[in-house]
């Protein structure tokens, strides 16, 4: 409700200790009967009688998007249980597209008047005739169960409020010297329901689980700070294999670390990124830049390369919205398409973009289930879901020995990119210098900054021991959950922006 | 806007013996329009509502949270905050947040019921209170402009229209505009509390931005511009316009710069964006929590001489200028550093309670669906002698930084550490030279603070919470080849 200002960046930040995205709940009982899939948040005989009425002037494609969010959102800080924070959101939007213009429009009010009303809006742009009386016939309905075993609206509050006073008690364990703790809980449970003229009627069911750690580590030095998070599109069966102390004694260590860390060095050197360090890489070396909306635009340095060696042939890269409890991972996508795997880059070599309905209609081509939106308030577009370089055949511990000097990022934090230049950072929170093959001193943070085709071209080993991290996309002001994922890799050369010389 | 309040006052009107409430609720209504070329690509229109409830249950005497953490979690709480604000230490409140986004009866008082719930989870805290009434009168000021967006949709779609026709006219070698942009909106507000609080704001904006992309060969080159004011016709499309090819033009052919130590030259929007990190390390929140490289520093030198800096929301010439702060107490003027030396931080009522005074007016949230915290609103540099020409001309060679990329993965706020991704040109012998790119700027915002050798005369109100001005700094390190 802030005063809304243009942001067109683009970029990755961890999971925060402050979660920027909403994080809604609401009465438990309400939550368990809706386990089963159920009732849909509108009927399809309504949903027929809007898409027609938002065509009633025209236009070539009418879509109803329908959101139901609940949330909640726990927060432990110096040592009190300070915010257990619920919300509750629903509503639709509208569009109409005519054209190469979309009319949008929302509403919080789900009957069949308060749509109507949306309709109405959104089919503005398409006053200028061409209308007439439109039937719409909607594919039969396919319930989509809650993507979780467990739903966290089944479980107590106590329970969830639990996790964090041991994150607290786990963190200061680790060290005299932390001095302050951090940690979060959230679930949300997000019902979508997706129709459009097309015919297209599709639901999902997305529950989101997360839990995070943030410390501050205090010396002679000042005061470091150290995360983790651990997020899944899952219900509370999370906690069943994970311990939240280990969660907080890996941010306290971070942070213990950096106490006694030099700045980090300036200048072009290797560096090695750890497995599971963050995978952001990608995501901002070129993901963004293999979005459609920015190729269509030519607003990409990879426009027109499809078939081109951009990478070294170490690199394949996949996106792959269908991985399960990743989380980015969903059943549909926020325009009905089915979440798929695309690969993107293979062996080295462009093989496609990501696409959402909009920009393959353009192109005459489907979908490529990458169309998504923070909320019914806002527009699709574009976007990652799990994005990740495959395995390679290298040990990583041989992988860092091999490597003379340069820089091991064992943790990356966010990161941003400019997709026309091609140029992108990316920020360390934990980091080391590799001296004569062996890991050594730890590093104070620093952003690296490279540009996207030249840093994929100097991948020069990858490892076997992949994994992901969860992390929270924005682009053009909206946020959406995604993951990245890679093995130990080595880049033979990256600016490394420290304030050693 | 009586309604909102209406609607917060009953709320409010439920609470219980010994509980307080606070509702605060929010109604806004946008438009936007992107022109792409030469036609619309989207057009919006909405409005949206909703409200955020804080419930605080009065402590008693030994009352447990009712969560079974308290060994680690509650039983400890007492021993780190000694500054109290003559409350019984054996003794604390507990407060829950709820919100929706509906002002839909039914559904706001299930919220209510959900926020009281959620209030019997947290550990008591002595400190936990809403805001009272402190007598502070508000200021007067003109934010509301009710003909803020007098023209048709028809007229709006043109003004995007024609911004984006201006930037791809302005120089042949702008290739491509990939957005220009439309936009305005109001949103009105109701704070109403138990303790007495009932305070209503309202405010319009508006706003053009474009992003275009020069190119020349295989070369392409990025630059954005925008104007943002009260109504449509406070902005400014030719400055708008005027910026984005000149950012995206000069940047042409901009290559990696040799590594060094260099004066480096912010521009105002840069100095913006990193003013809006330093004003988190001054929120008094971050500090009684640990969380801020000023903690325990008030009366020393923390910046060069020429650094006074104001968090002044009262200032009508704020974009981000506001009668009431979150919790509904009038904003007001607070010196943050004078003369170099740190004077004090910003509070909202808990963060106060914490540190051992009074609430500065300062409570901020993100919407319905945020609690409040203790933030700045308008924080600016008290402006030096210089206009920007006199600086890079002072300064003679060195780097002129345009945009910065990472803030939020390489500036960190609680070490100070500074590491950003700088996009500019090279100042030599006074004027700017050739364009750079794909290099960092880095150093620690304490030592930027100390290492600031020229403040502009060129004060800029820009969206966020800094105002933007040209700013010199000595000794950073620049990374590039």
């Amino acid at each position: 409700m802030a005063p809304r200002m243009p942001d067109r960046r683009l970029g990755w930040t961890p999971l925060h200790e402050r979660y920027d995205t909403a994080v809604p709940t609401t009465t438990p009982d309400r939550l368990v009967h809706a386990a089963e899939p159920g009732a849909p948040l509108v009927e399809p005989p309504v949903l027929e009688r809007v898409l027609a009425a938002a065509l009633a002037r025209g236009g070539d494609m009418a879509e109803v998007f329908v959101e139901d969010r609940q949330t909640t959102g726990a927060a432990l800080d110096d040592r009190r249980i300070e915010e257990l924070s619920s919300g509750r959101e629903r509503g639709a939007g509208i569009r109409v597209i005519v054209g190469d213009t979309t009319g949008f429009a929302h509403t919080a009010d789900l009957s069949e008047s308060g749509l109507r009303a949306a309709a109405e809006a959104a089919s503005a742009v398409a006053r200028r005739g061409g209308g007439g009386v439109r039937t719409v016939a909607l594919a039969t309905r396919q319930p989509a169960p809650p993507r979780a075993l467990v739903l966290p609206s089944s479980v107590p509050k106590a329970r969830k409020l639990e996790l964090l006073a041991r994150a607290d008690d786990a963190a200061r364990s680790a060290g005299r010297e932390i001095t302050q703790v951090m940690a979060g809980y959230g679930d949300s449970r997000r019902r979508v329901q997706i129709a459009s003229s097309d015919g297209v009627l599709a639901e999902d069911d997305q529950v989101r689980t997360r839990y995070s750690v943030s410390c501050i580590a205090s010396g002679d030095t000042g005061m470091q700070t150290g995360f983790e998070s651990v997020a899944r599109t899952a219900g509370f069966e999370l906690f069943d294999d994970l311990d939240v102390a280990d969660v907080a004694q890996v941010a306290a260590r971070r942070a213990l670390a950096k106490l006694s860390a030099r700045p980090a060095p300036s200048g072009e050197l290797p560096v090695v990124l750890a497995g599971g360090s963050g995978g952001i890489l990608f995501h901002e070396a070129c993901g963004h830049g293999l979005e459609a909306d920015h190729i269509v635009k030519d607003a990409s340095v990879y426009v027109g390369r499809i078939g081109e060696q951009v990478a070294s042939p170490l690199v394949t890269l996949v996106d792959d919205g269908t991985v399960a409890g990743e989380w980015g991972n969903y059943g549909v996508d926020d325009e009905g398409h089915p979440a798929a795997r695309n690969v993107l880059i293979e062996n080295g070599v462009l093989t496609d973009y990501l696409w959402d309905y909009l920009r393959a209609r353009k192109e005459g081509r489907r979908s490529s289930g990458n169309g998504r939106r923070q909320s019914y308030q806002h527009l699709p577009m574009v976007r990652m879901t799990n994005t990740f370089l495959l395995a390679g055949q290298e040990d990583p511990d041989e992988l860092v020995a091999q490597t003379p000097r340069g820089v091991y990022v064992a943790k990356l934090g966010g990161g941003q990119v400019n997709t026309t230049t091609g140029d992108f950072v990316f920020g360390t929170t934990e980091a080391y210098l590799i001296e004569n093959g062996r890991i050594t001193e730890p590093l104070r943070d620093a952003n690296l900054i490279g540009n996207g085709p030249e840093v994929l071209r100097r991948v020069d080993a990858v490892a076997t021991d992949f994994g992901m991290t969860p992390g929270t996309c924005g682009k053009d002001g909206q946020s959406v959950p995604v993951g990245c994922g890679q093995a130990t890799l080595r880049i033979t050369g990256v600016t490394v922006g420290g304030t050693a010389a | 806007m009586s309604e909102l309040l209406d609607l917060a006052v009953k709320v409010v009107e439920a609470a219980g013996p010994g509980e307080g409430i606070e509702a605060y609720v929010a109604r806004g209504h946008d438009t936007d329009v992107r022109a792409y070329n030469g036609q619309v690509e989207s057009l919006a229109s909405a409005s949206s509502a909703g409200v955020g409830i804080r419930v605080v249950l009065a402590g008693r005497p030994g009352a447990a949270a009712r969560h079974g953490a308290g060994a680690g979690a509650g039983a400890g709480a007492g021993a780190g905050d000694g500054a109290g604000a003559g409350a019984d230490a054996g003794e604390g409140n507990r407060v829950g947040f709820a919100w929706a986004g509906s002002l839909d009866p039914a559904v706001v008082e299930a919220t209510l019921k959900e926020a009281r719930d959620n209030a019997t989870f947290a550990t008591p805290d002595p400190h936990v209170v809403l805001a009272e009434p402190d007598g502070v009168v508000p200021v007067e000021l003109d934010l509301w402009h009710p003909h803020f967006a007098d023209a048709t949709t028809d007229e709006k779609v043109e003004l995007a229209l024609a911004l984006e026709r201006q930037v791809r006219g302005a120089d042949r070698r702008i290739r491509q505009v990939d957005s220009a942009d439309y936009g305005d909106g109001s949103v009105e507000v109701a704070i109403a509390s138990t303790t007495g609080i009932r305070a209503t704001t309202r405010r319009t904006t508006a706003y053009l931005s474009v992003s275009a992309i020069a190119g020349e060969g295989a070369d392409s080159q990025t630059g954005s511009g925008f104007t943002v004011g009260r109504a449509l016709a406070d902005l400014d499309p030719d400055r708008a316009a005027a910026d984005a090819v000149e950012r995206a033009v000069r940047m042409l052919g901009a290559r990696k710069a040799r590594s060094g130590r260099s004066t480096v030259v912010f521009d105002p929007r840069v100095v913006s964006t990193v003013l809006s990190v330093v004003a988190g390390a001054l929120s008094g929140e971050a500090v009684v929590k640990g969380r801020s490289f000023f903690a325990e520093r008030v009366g020393e030198t923390v910046a060069a001489e020429p650094v006074t800096l104001v968090d002044d929301p009262t200032d009508r010439r704020a974009f981000s200028a506001a009668r009431y702060d979150a919790e509904g107490l009038a904003t007001r003027r607070n010196v943050l550093i004078e003369g170099g030396v740190l004077r004090g931080f910003v509070f909202d009522t808990v963060a106060a309670r914490r540190y051992g005074t009074a609430s500065t007016g300062s409570a901020v949230r993100g919407g319905y669906a945020g609690t409040p915290g203790a933030g700045c609103r308008a924080v600016q540099l008290a402006p030096g002698d210089l206009d920007q020409e006199a600086i890079l001309a002072a300064v003679g060679d060195g780097l002129y930084v345009q945009s910065i990329t990472g803030v939020h993965s390489g500036v960190n706020p609680v070490s100070g550490d500074f590491s950003v991704g700088a996009e500019g040109l090279l100042l030599r012998d006074g004027a700017l030279a050739e364009p750079v790119r794909e290099v960092t700027v880095a150093s620690t915002l304490q030592r930027m603070l100390q290492s600031l050798l020229h403040i502009g005369s060129d004060v800029e109100w820009l969206p966020g919470v800094a105002a933007g001005v040209t700013l010199a700094v000595g000794d950073m390190q620049l990374s590039g080849s």
